[in-house]
């Protein structure tokens, strides 16, 4: 009977199914693969390939060089790190925007977007000009002795600005689904406030929070256009990985360039890789499997 | 039916007088430089054609491509087809021709003066009455002066900057190898920013006011007097630079496929005639033929003493002595 089959859960891998409910899977399959061949595995397979110039001891050399090394910490954890506060704040700033309703909500709603659209150049300046100790809020900060641009926190600001709308628009539509008679409920039954949040909300919040917070940070880590300018590229200090990219090419380095960045990929991947297993794991125990 | 084929022959008419009239008049040329070239070949470039015209008839049009030095070089080695090539180093030049072979290896003998039709030399920019009394590179390396240059890894004019620097080191009384090491070693740690071009770094020194001193082509720092006026800041000329040579070649292997050797030498020879050399002055370039230029604008290059870089050993050493993986740059920073 139709209406069975559709009830039936997805597809288990021990079991596959004859039938499929859905037509075309081998063409979408073949556009699938032939796409990501074009557009994602065929540049990648690239740079691995010029990498494999080098033999295996000029490649340590040069990705274990220590301003590489240092690049790589600054990269990684201030992404982290930038996630994380994207993480908490795309978060409120999501459930502001869905629970209630006050005058210029369609307007911040919309200002979430721009740091999508804006080209990375201008927001590094504009940040810059800002943070800058003669910037409209650089010169309230540098008395108190906070330097924001030509810093690593700077790096932190640029990487948080252009993080936050993969936060919000991934958590957004699943608190526009979660329906308040869960947290009623939850009152009704004595929950404090607390309580209702931590055990009802967050719970099916959270695999939709950590895509946003893998996104934001595949993003950050990437970045190289905003923060360029608000760095300062101090050499063991505030330098980021993609700039000892580009530094390597200057030297018309290719191969140097490629290695650097083959680090990067499989980082990012690994990375990538473990947050979206922690994603399905928690999306398993708190029983929304989709 | 006649005049159907009336008009198409008058058709086929004007578009071969069109393709032939185009031929002619689509001749194009293309320049990569670097930044600070801009406004010179912008001048330069309607004098040649104008030149170029009254010679040969032929109209020219001249394609101008600027940014950073060591990326236009890049674009260039990655297939952009350019007929000739301006740039701020040797070295640049030198990369093409290594990683091309469409620039032959002698390249630097093929024009005058190293084939550098006019030259530079790097001077200081400070704020307006100079508050913290900046005369010469000694001063730089003092405690509590923070001086502006763009890394030397990524940028050619900041090469120039450190290269001026170690060789006033050199050049003192008692100066030695390891003494402008540490010379140029204590100067790096008064740089709180590096950015990655000298426009950056310009930038840097004058819209966001960090920094006392901005190390700067001369060239550029008189454009931005010219442009920022001259009530903030004021140029401070050490006693001893460098002399930085602009090189300029032909794309041979480029102009050969597409015929335009004798337009892409003819355009870089003008660079040497009279025009040329009163544009270069005018732009605040030091004309290598001086007398051809304006007065007035010759008069406003202070004299002082200039090292070349074969003085120094040249720039594939330099290059690998200072700014290669491991060097004397690198190890500044190396804890």
């Amino acid at each position: 009977m139709n209406t069975a089959t559709l009830a039936t859960p997805l597809p288990r891998p021990s079991a596959p199914p004859r039938l499929r409910v859905l037509p075309g899977f081998r063409l979408t399959l073949g556009y699938t693969l032939a796409y990501l061949s074009l557009l994602v595995l065929i540049p990648l397979a690239a740079v691995f390939l010029k990498t494999a110039e080098l033999s295996l001891a000029e490649f340590w050399n040069v990705v274990t060089a220590p301003r590489v090394v240092a690049s790589y910490k600054l990269s990684f954890g201030m992404s982290l790190l930038a996630a994380g506060i994207n993480a908490v704040f795309g978060l409120l700033l999501a459930w502001a925007l869905v629970r209630y309703s006050f005058p210029g909500k369609k307007l911040i709603d919309a200002l979430v977007d721009l740091p999508f659209a804006l080209p990375t150049a201008v927001a590094g300046i504009a940040l810059t000009a800002l943070y800058a100790k003669n910037g409209w809020i650089g010169q309230f900060l540098e008395p108190l002795g906070i330097q924001v641009a030509f810093k690593p926190l700077g790096v932190l600001v640029a990487l948080v600005f252009i993080g936050l709308p993969f936060v919000v628009r991934t958590v957004q539509p699943i608190l526009e689904d979660l329906d308040t008679e869960l947290e009623e409920a939850a009152t009704s039954l004595g929950a404090q406030r607390w309580q209702a949040f931590r055990h009802v909300i967050l719970p099916i919040v959270f695999p939709a929070l950590l895509t946003g917070f893998a996104l934001a940070f595949a993003r950050a880590v990437g970045e190289y256009g905003s923060v360029i300018f608000i760095a300062g590229n101090l050499p063991m200090v505030s330098e980021i990985t993609p700039l000892m990219i580009i530094t390597k090419l200057e030297q018309y380095d290719y191969t140097g360039a490629t290695a650097i960045a083959t680090v990067m990929l499989i980082l990012s991947f690994t990375l990538l890789l473990i947050i979206n297993g922690l994603q399905a794991w928690t999306a398993k125990r708190t029983g929304r499997d989709r | 039916m006649k005049r159907i084929s009336l008009g198409r022959a008058l058709l086929g008419l004007a578009l071969a007088v069109g393709l032939a009239a185009s031929a002619a008049a689509e001749t194009t040329l293309l320049n990569v430089s670097y930044d600070p070239t801009r406004e010179l070949y912008q001048a330069f470039n309607p004098e040649f054609a104008r030149h170029w015209k009254a010679q040969t008839g032929e109209t020219v049009t001249i394609r101008q491509s600027h940014g950073g030095a060591g990326k236009q070089a890049r674009a260039v080695i990655d297939g952009l087809e350019a007929d000739v090539v301006t740039l701020a180093l040797a070295y640049d030049i030198d990369a093409i021709a290594e990683k091309t072979g469409r620039i032959p290896a002698d390249w630097q003998q093929r024009f005058a003066h190293n084939s550098a039709p006019y030259t530079s030399t790097i001077v200081f920019l400070v704020r307006k009455g100079n508050p913290k009394g900046i005369r010469d590179w000694g001063d730089l390396v003092k405690a509590g002066i923070e001086v502006i240059t763009p890394n030397p890894k990524t940028s050619g004019g900041a090469r120039w900057n450190y290269l001026a620097a170690w060789a006033y080191a050199l050049r003192q009384p008692g100066g030695s190898e390891q003494g402008a090491q540490d010379f140029v070693t204590r100067l790096m740690k008064n740089v709180p920013v590096l950015d990655s071009g000298a426009r950056g770094a310009t930038n840097t020194f004058v819209q966001r006011g960090i920094g006392d001193v901005l190390l700067a082509w001369e060239n550029e720092a008189f454009l931005s007097l010219d442009e920022l006026g001259a009530d903030q800041f004021e140029i401070v000329v050490p006693s001893l630079s460098i002399l930085a040579e602009p090189p300029v070649a032909v794309v041979e292997g480029v102009a050969k496929k597409r015929g335009t050797e004798k337009l892409a030498r003819a355009y870089l020879d003008y660079l040497y005639s009279p025009v040329g050399q009163r544009l270069a002055a005018r732009h605040h370039y030091r004309p290598i033929h001086p007398e051809h230029a304006d007065p007035a604008d010759i008069a406003r290059f202070p004299k002082l003493e200039l090292v070349t870089i074969e003085q120094l050993g040249g720039w594939q050493a330099m290059q690998h002595k200072h700014f290669a993986d491991g060097g004397v740059f690198d190890r500044i920073y190396a804890r």
